[in-house]
């Protein structure tokens, strides 16, 4: 607990990495107690009351998902979390429809479990056209038409950027699909909650939602499939043929619950979450663009999640960094591959500069972000940057006027 | 990922942040690494006229490990003559600050910096010495 001078207690580390997973909320986990103590049952043990009372916690839950996002209750299949659902969504219609279309198109900013669902897709033998985005990182409508084929059986596109938090246009792309007569799949882990989703009005047939990143609890997802006209997939996991035969095995009851109760909880409080996190990300983007000289936000200002800050601060190793700012929470990028050396092949594909996609650091903010903690996290990076560039070469250079691309650098 | 504590030190108490004017003849500059590949070092010494290195600066821009390694050969140089801060290896650079594979390039780089150094220092007053 740190006391701020003027009177706000604030606990340190300051959680900013909303993207990476998001806190649970109280309300959560007292909808899930009782499932996993008393309420313990096996939802599919359709012999007694104590396997009821689980199925109606589940059938509940079903229909708070399926009303966050405008479905229907028979629509809503759980998984194990988005990656899964990705997964699902992927090889489960590449793998039924196979025979008689055999392409995908996607684009290169998608997260690491899709694009690699690609990948393992083409080397059964699928098609899969990695379609570039803008320098906002926004799909271009025209490129994506021109994609698609008479082969082409899905379009998978996500609904907000994990890295850089742009949203992109599902209305649009649903219409192009459906006119095109092609699936459209969205990996909306990062959105579901957060904006406004409804499948029908954006035309979409399946959609991955995480637990973990609404306030719900790990280890639990959906992949919603839509009836009519009818999505059909090849289950990957097989067994006593659960939710509709698409994915087999027991229901975690209290995992189901909760991200039922969060789904719940979105619907009422959508409007007042993102009125405080633009609130707090427009007090975040001003505090340090005003303080700091060379800060770049990476992707579109406006058509973004505002829970999601993407900067590059140029001449500052983004490592180093977070290295100094050890108070706040942050990533450089996505958790999945921040043990890699490489910048973010999501930044590379908005055309940043390599040099600049070495400095970038995403800042999360989310429900339980205060304000006192935003303050605290400007002081901090503004502290260290300007540490960080006072001992930083190319700080130097280019307050001497010199284009560090006029260098020959030595390349290692 | 966790950090070896004299990384820390390093990281957070740099040794001999700064630069030194290039053009001075007993300085010689070193300047390594390429901003795309998220480390550049610039390492700088003052050789006297018995050869010894007075003093050194240096300024980085990588990670903490970059950082360290920088700051730690500015202290090691410190005293020695050219040939003896020729022999500096950047085995002995990670060793001691116990940085883990992924890092060991920052050692590398270290090493470089100061060969680069000692070259740019020896070409300047050779082509002195010629003059």
């Amino acid at each position: 607990m740190v006391k701020k001078s003027n009177g706000a207690n604030i606990d340190l580390p300051i959680y900013l990495d909303y993207q990476a997973t998001t806190p649970l909320d109280p309300r959560v986990l007292d909808v899930m107690m009782p499932y996993l103590t008393t309420k313990f049952g096996n939802p599919h043990s359709r012999n007694h009351s104590i396997g009821w009372e689980a199925e109606k916690g589940v059938e509940l839950a079903r229909k708070q998902v399926a009303d966050l996002i405008g479905a229907d209750s028979k629509e809503i299949i759980f998984t194990s979390g988005a990656t899964e659902s990705n997964n699902l969504a992927l090889k489960g219609v590449a793998h039924f429809y196979g025979d008689r279309k055999n392409h995908i198109v996607t684009p290169v900013t998608e997260h690491k479990c899709v694009l690699d669902s690609c990948r393992h897709l083409e080397q059964e033998g699928f098609k899969v056209t990695y379609i570039p985005v803008q320098q906002n990182g926004i799909v271009d409508l025209d490129v994506l038409a021109g994609a698609i084929t008479d082969e082409t059986v899905m379009v998978s596109i996500m609904a907000v950027n994990n890295e850089i938090g742009v949203i992109q246009p599902l209305e649009e792309i649903g219409a192009l699909c459906r006119e095109r007569k092609v699936f459209f799949h969205t990996d909306a882990a990062q959105a579901t909650g957060k904006i406004p989703l409804d499948v029908n009005a954006m035309n979409i047939d399946l959609m991955s939602i995480s637990g973990h990143k609404m306030y719900g609890p790990m280890g639990v997802g959906v992949l919603y499939v839509r009836r009519r006209p009818r999505v059909r997939l090849k289950a990957l996991i097989t067994g006593g043929g659960q939710e509709r035969g698409m994915r087999s095995g027991t229901l975690p009851t209290p995992l189901i619950v909760g991200i039922g109760e969060a789904c719940a909880i979105a619907t009422k409080e959508m409007g007042a979450d993102n009125e405080h996190i633009r609130r707090l990300s427009d007090r975040l983007h001003d505090g340090l663009t005003s303080s700091l000289g060379d800060i770049f936000l990476n992707g579109d200002r406006e058509k973004r999640y505002p829970g999601n800050l993407n900067f590059s601060f140029a001449y500052v190793e983004g490592e180093s960094l977070m290295m100094g700012i050890k108070d706040l929470a942050v990533s450089s990028g996505s958790a999945c591959t921040s043990a890699s050396l490489e910048p973010s092949y999501v930044l590379r594909a908005l055309g940043v500069d390599e040099e600049l996609a070495h400095t970038s650091l995403r800042l999360g903010i989310g429900r339980f972000t205060t304000e006192a903690e935003i303050d605290y996290a400007v002081e901090c990076l503004r502290e260290h940057v300007n540490k960080l560039r006072s001992m930083s070469p190319l700080w130097e250079m280019a307050q001497e006027g010199i284009d560090l691309k006029s260098i020959e650098w030595s390349e290692h | 990922m966790a950090y070896n504590e004299k990384v820390i030190d390093h990281y957070e108490r740099p040794r001999n942040v700064g630069s030194m004017d290039k053009n001075e003849a007993g300085v010689g500059t070193g300047l390594v690494g390429a901003p795309a590949c998220g480390d550049v070092m610039k390492l700088q010494i003052r050789v006297n006229e018995a050869g010894i290195i007075e003093d050194a600066k240096f300024k980085t821009f990588g990670c903490g490990s970059a950082i360290a390694s920088s700051s730690l050969v500015t202290e090691w140089v410190k005293g020695k003559t050219l040939d003896e801060a020729g022999t500096i290896k950047n085995t002995q650079i990670a060793q001691h600050l116990a940085l883990p594979p992924v890092k060991i390039h920052c050692s590398v780089l270290a090493e470089d910096a100061i060969k680069a150094a000692i070259a740019d220092y020896r070409t300047k007053n050779d082509r002195q010495a010629a003059e």
